[in-house]
């Protein structure tokens, strides 16, 4: 039995005890949880995390099907495969947009940064009653037209009315 | 020094206290006008900011575009914050600029603006700004750190059109919160 790598998505109604029923199903078949992220959209526990260990899939779900008998949590394993380090280069920005809710702003807006063959590396989004608001961190690649990008981006923004600010990831090296 | 013994009896008027308005109100987002500081328009302004900053809990700044007008003013008051150590007490800027920067830190940050969010910002705690007093209309210059300098930053944002929104330091520096402390 190889070492293989599996893609765990746990969504639904929250309550306690979610992570710890989770990890345990995982823990009990000897899995190592790697990389994971886990937040409340709207209210709505969403969970993803990726696991490695010497079991199939069908062993997976069967350690979580207890997760999802309850009917209010949806629970999805895939296998995947190692993913290659990125490339070193290019340049790390921080997007911030804001404005009235309407739908088609992340859309309007990270279209140009896909245009640019810019990579988004992390997203949130939030809405509290009128405010939209959208904080991206993303890679542009070497030699791009930094200018230009910020400039599509804001064009962008002001055609369907919010304000964007695109500014360099800083990191301090200590 | 000045701006410490300024305080708002200066200004000769009552302040009344105005509704503040909240993101994504446009008056947020734009860079307000240089004004002249010796009108009395921005005087009653001024009382009128600092009246409406006191009685906000927790509130120890406000940008005139908070309360819907689109000009260069705000009022800051530092006084009562723990995390505060060069105080100036409450003063009053119009057409303020950052002269000098240094030192950066990251703290998080509200906004009666965005009562919906905090988020960790970046900014300089060592700060030299410059800006004209309501009234008298004259220039001051000073130094300032820690958060009275992070209280300046931000209210100087506000004149610029811009939030703490714009300035987070990334997607996961922005947190829900129910109320404005």
């Amino acid at each position: 039995m190889s070492n293989d790598l599996y893609a765990v998505t746990v969504i639904g109604h929250d309550r306690p005890g979610i992570i710890a029923a989770t990890t345990n199903g995982l823990a009990g078949l000897g899995l190592n949880i790697e990389d994971s992220t886990m937040t409340l959209l709207r209210g709505h526990f969403a969970m993803m995390l990726l696991c490695r260990g010497a079991v199939d899939g069908a062993q997976v779900e069967s350690a979580l099907a207890s997760l999802a008998g309850g009917g209010d949590l949806d629970v999805a394993v895939r296998p995947v495969t190692d993913e290659p380090t990125p490339a070193a280069g290019g340049s790390a920005w921080v997007l911030t947009v804001h404005g009235g809710d309407r739908p088609g702003i992340v859309s309007e807006v990270v279209g140009q940064v896909a245009a640019a063959g810019g990579n988004i590396t992390d997203l949130t989004t939030r809405l509290a009653g009128e405010l939209y608001l959208l904080v991206a961190e993303l890679d542009l690649p070497v030699g791009a037209d930094v200018e230009a990008v910020d400039g599509a981006i804001r064009a962008a923004a002001e055609r369907v009315g919010v304000r964007a600010t695109l500014r360099p990831a800083e990191a301090d090296e200590l | 020094m000045r701006v410490a013994a300024w305080t708002e009896a200066e200004l000769g008027v009552e302040g009344a206290v105005r509704e503040v308005v909240r993101a994504p109100e446009g008056v947020l987002s734009a860079r307000g006008a240089d004004i002249d500081p010796t009108s009395p328009e921005m005087v009653q302004l001024a009382a009128d900011l600092v009246a409406t900053m006191r009685v906000s809990p927790g509130c120890v700044g406000l940008a005139a575009n908070q309360v819907g007008v689109g000009v260069r003013m705000f009022c800051v008051d530092v006084t009562e914050h723990p995390k505060a150590r060069t105080l100036h007490g409450t003063f009053v800027l119009c057409n303020a600029e950052v002269v000098e920067s240094s030192r950066n830190e990251k703290a998080r940050e509200g906004c009666m603006s965005v009562p919906d969010f905090t988020g960790d910002v970046k900014r300089a705690s060592r700060l030299t700004v410059r800006g004209r007093i309501p009234g008298t209309g004259e220039e001051v210059e000073f130094a300032t750190d820690a958060f009275e300098a992070r209280a300046l930053q931000h209210e100087i944002d506000h004149t610029d059109g811009l939030l703490f929104l714009d300035r987070v330091a990334g997607a996961h520096a922005i947190y829900p919160r129910q109320t404005y402390l």
